[in-house]
């Protein structure tokens, strides 16, 4: 009887939920469909990016009182699913979403790999695909492949080439040497950027003393910074994810590490970075970045921290607020839902955002933020491929 | 081998039947339900190959990912050289001779040590690729872009499907497959007996592993985008294990009754909490390990028990599953 009751109450949970997913459509209404990892590997970092900056633009549009269509104003609803970091979930999620729920659009999951594992059936489908987080090489390739597919956040050569040119300007300015360590985590962002980073710094004059890889999984790091700390460089490049950027800040901090130059991968420019490392954050490189003193960025910072409750980083979350920018300008040009039409008005249109103008060049922004710097507790764009406001790097100067 | 009884003749029939009506599905929707049921289908899949070795033998294979990641890498890396079919062969290959090399080194161990050990193969497998990648090529990721849609992934599913049936029945009738059933009830008695305990089961461990590794390989046109998480994603290993487990695996077919009904409730789940996706599968979990301890099999036999009318077919099928 137990046994009964307790399947009793887990369907009528089910049941529940479900009438009440279909009595919340209304007429009048933009129903925009989310799928990106709310659990699995991926899901700090989405919780981060990807769904506070949804949850703010679906909040600032509704407050407006919707998206004007034709000359009606519509509200926005959202319709959102865990895609639990797998691919295949996610495919399921995207036809879910066209095919069940019909929903009017499909804001683009989180992560590379997702993302191209999910092109096809949005291009299928005919939705806008304005890709954000998704840093690749290949951008162009999927442009051509997928025309309905935009592409924001840059490419992983850039981010590369750009470091290696700040450097550069560093130690032409007698700022640090030409010795220089380089590591990187040996998974997808950490091989591409390591592979296009070490000649580009051969090039350019550096010495490398140290180099080396290591696995995703790696939790002691500190045989990598002794080592590094014993080839003495001035400089400590190091191509991370997440959990090693931390990783490596925190070991880096127990040994001193005396350089003047250090630069960490993704995942520097969360807030959680500053919070966990205090003092020793300060002068600390790492990927992506944002022109910290525009008054939108500044405007969209307290904003989101108001309205979700918790600070944006300080790259990919404004970019992604930018792309959802963008869709909404393009259905109010459009004046209609068509999604042909919508697409039509990305490729052609120029749009206002938080990022500034924007415009996309064959299906992609070629100006992105690259390199960033906390400085004073913001994490200021310090290279970029031509975005401008960024400010000058600064010299690492102690742990403490 | 003995000639087909009747009984055979009949499962084999309706097999077949609900083979040709499962392949219909694309043609009656290509969105969302055929997802679900590529999905289905990939873990009948895998649940049955990985069946073929654990339901005899009782020994929890957790390599699933690494055949599984083998066969989509030899996709991934041939798709733009080699024929399709044949990459299939490579991967079929491929994942067996692993097996094989895994089973010679590995079948010696039984219970936790081996439970633990393809566990690693997986990891291993993966930072394998992984450094031959970092050192030989420059990019971790590799494209597989073809014109496979959804249908020609689940018909090519639907017909592997048939091929491990087909196999898994061939095997139970023939000389291995008496040995495994001996090896599974008591491995000391079976060496007693004359069979050489160890080839039997990497025979058998090679076979599973070959099947995964096509599964693999059949998969990677949907991925798009093959890289070593995706690929060797520790998930899948447990994930087969824990439907397989729930549905049974004392017949070829069970496992389908665990993997049918998992998907769909998972897929529910995450559709109507998407907030709350692992605490509600974790209380599905509890609730069936509660209400079905011996899995959906069980409860099949237990009510053909209690009806009375399947008694002397049930004391059949015990004797020979």
């Amino acid at each position: 009887m137990k046994r009964r009751t307790l399947m009793k109450a887990f369907a009528a949970a089910l049941l529940a939920s479900s009438v009440h997913a279909t009595g919340a459509m209304a007429e009048g209404t933009i129903r925009v469909g989310a799928s990106a990892p709310k659990t699995g590997p991926l899901a700090g970092g989405s919780a981060v990016t990807y769904w506070p900056a949804i949850q703010l633009w679906v909040h600032d549009v509704n407050e407006r009182g919707g998206i004007d269509v034709g000359g009606t104003k519509m509200k926005v609803e959202l319709v959102e699913y865990d895609d639990r970091t797998s691919n295949e979930e996610a495919i399921k999620n995207i036809q879910r979403l066209a095919t069940v729920d019909k929903v009017d659009f499909i804001i683009p999951p989180y992560g590379t790999g997702i993302n191209l594992a999910t092109a096809p059936l949005i291009a299928k489908y005919g939705y806008p695909h304005i890709a954000v987080t998704a840093v690749t090489d290949g951008v162009d390739e999927f442009a051509q492949r997928w025309p309905n597919s935009f592409w924001t956040l840059g490419t992983s050569t850039a981010f590369a080439t750009t470091l290696v040119d700040l450097l550069k300007g560093m130690r032409d300015k007698g700022l640090i040497n030409d010795k220089i360590a380089v590591v990187n985590v040996a998974d997808a962002f950490g091989i591409e950027l390591a592979n296009a980073g070490k000649p580009a710094f051969k090039e350019a004059g550096f010495d490398i003393v140290y180099e080396t890889s290591y696995p995703l999984t790696q939790q002691d790091f500190s045989p990598i910074i002794q080592a590094a700390k014993a080839a003495a460089p001035d400089s400590f490049v190091a191509f991370s994810y997440p959990g090693d950027t931390f990783g490596l800040t925190k070991e880096a901090t127990i040994a001193d590490l005396p350089v003047k130059a250090y630069y960490v991968g993704v995942a520097t420019a969360f807030p959680a970075f500053a919070g966990a490392n205090g003092p020793a954050a300060e002068g600390v490189l790492g990927a992506g970045g944002v022109d910290a003193n525009s008054p939108a960025i500044k405007d969209f910072i307290t904003r989101h921290t108001e309205v979700t409750g918790q600070a944006p980083d300080f790259w990919a979350s404004s970019v992604q607020y930018a792309s959802l920018e963008v869709l909404e300008q393009a259905i109010t040009r459009a004046g209609s839902l068509d999604k042909q039409a919508v697409v039509d008005q990305v490729h052609n249109g120029e749009f206002d955002t938080v990022m500034g103008h924007w415009t996309f060049d064959g299906n992609i922004i070629r100006k992105f933020w690259t390199v960033g710097q906390w400085q004073g507790g913001v994490f200021h764009g310090v290279a970029s491929t031509g975005i401008g406001g960024e400010v000058s790097p600064v010299v690492k100067s102690g742990w403490k | 081998m003995n000639a087909f009884t009747a009984r055979e003749l009949r499962t084999a029939v309706i097999g077949a039947a609900a083979l040709a009506a499962a392949a219909l599905i694309p043609l009656a929707d290509d969105g969302y339900y055929l997802s679900l049921a590529v999905n289905i289908a990939l873990y009948a899949v895998l649940c049955t190959a990985w069946t073929l070795f654990s339901g005899p033998t009782h020994y929890i294979s957790l390599a699933t990912a690494a055949f599984f990641g083998i066969g989509t890498y030899t996709v991934g890396l041939g798709i733009d050289t080699l024929p399709f079919p044949l990459l299939l062969a490579i991967a079929a290959i491929a994942g067996g001779l692993i097996a094989g090399l895994v089973g010679v080194a590995t079948l010696r161990l039984s219970g936790v040590y081996f439970v633990i050990f393809t566990l690693g193969l997986a990891e291993l497998v993966r930072q394998i690729v992984t450094w031959l990648q970092t050192n030989f090529t420059n990019a971790v990721g590799l494209y597989v872009f073809t014109d496979f849609t959804e249908a020609h992934i689940f018909w090519m599913l639907l017909g592997l499907a048939a091929l491990v049936y087909v196999t898994g029945w061939l095997i139970n009738r023939s000389r291995l497959g008496f040995a495994m059933r001996i090896i599974g009830n008591d491995e000391t008695v079976a060496r007693h007996a004359g069979i050489d305990v160890a080839r039997s089961k990497v025979i058998l461990f090679m076979i599973s592993g070959a099947f995964i590794g096509i599964t693999g390989a059949v998969l990677a046109p949907r991925f798009a985008y093959v890289e070593p998480p995706s690929a060797f994603n520790p998930l899948i290993s447990f994930q087969v294990v824990i439907m397989a487990l729930l549905g049974g695996t004392s017949r070829l077919w069970a496992p389908l009754l665990g993997v049918i009904p998992f998907t769909i409730l998972f897929d529910q789940v995450s559709a109507h909490f998407p907030n709350h996706t692992s605490l509600m599968i974790g209380i599905a979990f509890m609730a069936v390990v509660y209400v079905l301890p011996r899995g959906v099999t069980g409860l099949v036999e237990d009510l053909v028990r209690t009806r009375g009318s399947g008694r002397p077919a049930t004391v059949a099928e015990r004797a020979q599953p």
